[in-house]
């Protein structure tokens, strides 16, 4: 009960470029998230006394606290970062794709 | 239809209004009533204002489609405001407010495990989800294995999630209102589950997202306004802001500390792993990805929620940091006047005593009055995700194999809803002197380790089979269970036992795991044709998630 439409889709080469490029940038992102996020979760936990450090003699902004929003930031931007990428580049070769396999046939 | 609307919302507001005449607050303190009026003239405006937006979208509802998704027809903008609602619950005001406020610095490493779920989210399942799902995340686990049976799992571990979130919402909610309003607890509970009958039976998804929409640019604005307020105090220095809060605080120099609250690593990454997978797994969120138009608005949706909340979980930083002077060396919030006593109304009130401090009653109301809806539309949006899971996934499709008209699809919806709502308000009644903190713990660590794992296993492996997911979803399911009753805060505080079986509070380093590594060896060894054919079906799937081809089909009706 295979669908032909998928089998052509498949059976196009730009479709296994398409799922390599935007898999590898969306996997890429996830490591830095996940291992930003454990790295600092590991570090509340087990070095406390480092996150608390002043940045400066005197100064009132923790390392803990400018890196946690510096990972607001940064994580945030990365989802823009994606959101650019895969609503640009990758819809469009997925919409060249999928004209491809249904020209001339359905939808 | 629109009558009996017409005669609910007017239920609804004398509910409210006749409330006020009822007698004096609870509390019985004199200022208490002043604000109690201002908090309640804006709710009440804001139930007027979303009666005639239910009014509007019950004309507007009228296939599943629309009842569950809103016909797909919300912008990402729209819906990245309403997942954020969904997101910020009366529980994140008060609760993560209160806690930079006692524990400083460990609040915001737990605004920062609330928060890191997003980009994940987006990343590896915003785009699946809405190519493969039509109106529930059951849609996609159950994509190509048996439909009756993983169908039947996922609403069990959804109803769960729902029913224990639900419970957590309408006992804070009546707690809260109480104190705010002046009302009396059961009045509070059942105008609670009135007002999210109508707006969800009547209303349906179009309703449930623009009261959600409306009520987190409220809590955007209202937040925004304290803070503002607030950080003008201390000439909008941050340095000057933390130099003094450091130096009255009892913690001291260790304000900005990890501190108590994270003391163990292994409590620490477990609730950050709740919270973080629990987000991915949540029915009344993961539903909101099918309410947009394709993969590129539930894109921007994340795009927009993330940078909502993100923005949001600063302010509060802020907020609480502030209420550490504004609030904490002022004795009018205290009882009986001593500073460093008990605070009037308890450890959750810091954010409403620092809006009366740095607003006036005024704001006061407003942000109480915010409070009330932030409940009420995140009680509606559960009670969607409930309902569907009822209509949708067990009735249509379990019970009527896929025969039931929409029709029929949509009325037994609308008893689901009511159903939950007549439950929600019992439960909530019965539930009233528990502690119940422990449930949105227990909802996050079912939602990580039963729904989670099968869900993107689904969309990731092409080894599941129908019997993995079946054995992975349900012993993550009670083994979430298992861990949250015999730990301390069941176990001890809830039973009474002297001793908790299981050390720690936490679940989900324990319970997924478990839920992987369950599905992985069961779908492993089974050798059944089945299961073959199953693992066939991947390659078809595979492509629809990844090019949304046959998925626009699915929004439009």
């Amino acid at each position: 009960m295979k669908n032909p439409i998928y089998e052509k889709i498949r059976n196009n080469p730009k479709f296994p470029q398409l799922v390599q490029k935007r898999s590898r940038f969306a996997w890429t992102l996830s490591a830095i998230t996940l291992v930003a996020f454990y790295g600092f979760v590991m570090l509340v936990a087990f070095q406390p006394a480092t996150v608390g450090l002043a940045l400066s003699e005197g100064s009132q902004y923790t390392f803990g606290l400018v890196l946690e929003l510096a990972m607001f930031i940064v994580f945030w931007l990365m989802t823009w970062l994606y959101v650019r990428r895969a609503n640009g580049e990758f819809d469009a070769l997925t919409q060249e794709i999928v004209r491809e396999a249904t020209r001339g046939g359905q939808k | 239809m629109s009558k009996t609307i017409k005669t609910l919302g007017l239920l609804a507001l004398t509910l409210c209004a006749g409330a006020v005449l009822a007698g004096p607050p609870v509390g019985g303190e004199l200022e208490k009533q002043a604000t109690n009026w201002h908090a309640i003239i804006m709710f009440c405006l804001f139930v007027a204002m979303t009666m005639g937006i239910t009014y509007w979208a019950a004309g507007r509802t009228k296939s599943t489609s629309d009842f569950y998704t809103a016909g797909g027809g919300i912008t990402g903008f729209q819906n990245g405001m309403a997942i954020a609602g969904d997101y910020m619950s009366a529980a994140t005001l008060l609760g993560l407010t209160a806690m930079i406020y006692g524990q400083g610095f460990d609040g915001y490493v737990y605004m920062m495990a609330f928060f890191a779920g997003w980009p994940l989210i987006l990343f590896l399942m915003a785009e699946r989800l809405r190519n493969l799902g039509k109106f529930t995340f059951s849609d996609i686990t159950a994509y190509r294995l048996d439909q009756g049976k993983v169908r039947t799992m996922a609403a069990v571990s959804s109803l769960t999630v729902v029913c224990f979130y639900l419970i957590a919402q309408m006992v804070g909610a009546g707690q809260l209102i109480k104190l705010l309003f002046g009302l009396e607890y059961n009045v509070a509970i059942v105008a609670v589950g009135l007002l999210m009958m109508v707006y969800v039976t009547f209303g349906g998804m179009v309703a449930t997202t623009w009261v959600q929409i409306i009520k987190a640019g409220m809590l955007l604005a209202g937040g925004t306004l304290v803070m503002v307020l607030a950080m003008s105090q201390f000439g909008f220095s941050f340095s000057t802001m933390i130099e003094r809060a450091t130096e009255v605080h009892k913690l001291g120099s260790k304000l900005m500390l990890p501190g108590s609250l994270l003391a163990d690593p292994v409590t620490a990454i477990s609730m950050a792993m709740g919270l973080m997978f629990g987000t991915a797994g949540l029915p009344h969120i993961l539903m909101r990805f099918f309410t947009v138009n394709d993969a590129k608005e539930a894109r921007k949706s994340v795009l927009y929620a993330s940078g909502i909340v993100a923005y949001f979980f600063n302010v509060i930083m802020l907020m609480g940091f502030a209420a550490i002077l504004i609030v904490g060396q002022n004795p009018e919030f205290f009882e009986g006047g001593t500073i460093g006593g008990k605070l009037i109304g308890g450890g959750n009130m810091v954010a409403m005593h620092l809006s009366k401090a740095v607003g006036g009653n005024m704001l006061l109301g407003f942000l109480a009055a915010v409070a009330f809806a932030t409940i009420l539309a995140v009680v509606s949006g559960l009670a969607l995700a409930g309902a569907s899971a009822i209509s949708h996934d067990l009735y249509a499709r379990v019970i009527k194999k896929g025969q039931a008209s929409e029709a029929d699809e949509i009325r037994v919806s609308k008893f689901a809803t009511i159903g939950l709502g007549l439950v929600a308000i019992v439960l909530g009644i019965l539930f009233e002197k528990q502690n119940v903190a422990f449930m949105v713990g227990l909802a996050f660590g079912i939602a990580a380790a039963a729904n989670f794992p099968v869900l993107i296993l689904s969309m990731y492996w092409k080894g599941l089979t129908t019997r993995g997911a079946l054995a992975g979803g349900y012993s993550g399911l009670f083994s979430a269970v298992f861990f949250v009753v015999a730990s301390k805060s069941v176990w001890v505080d809830v039973i009474g036992n002297p001793a908790p079986l299981f050390p720690y509070t936490q679940p989900a380093l324990f319970a997924m795991p478990i839920a992987f590594l369950v599905t992985f060896l069961v779908s492993k060894l089974d050798g059944s044709a089945k299961g073959k054919a199953e693992i066939e079906a991947f390659e078809d799937q595979y492509v629809r998630a990844q090019t949304g081809f046959g998925a626009a089909a699915a929004a439009q009706h």
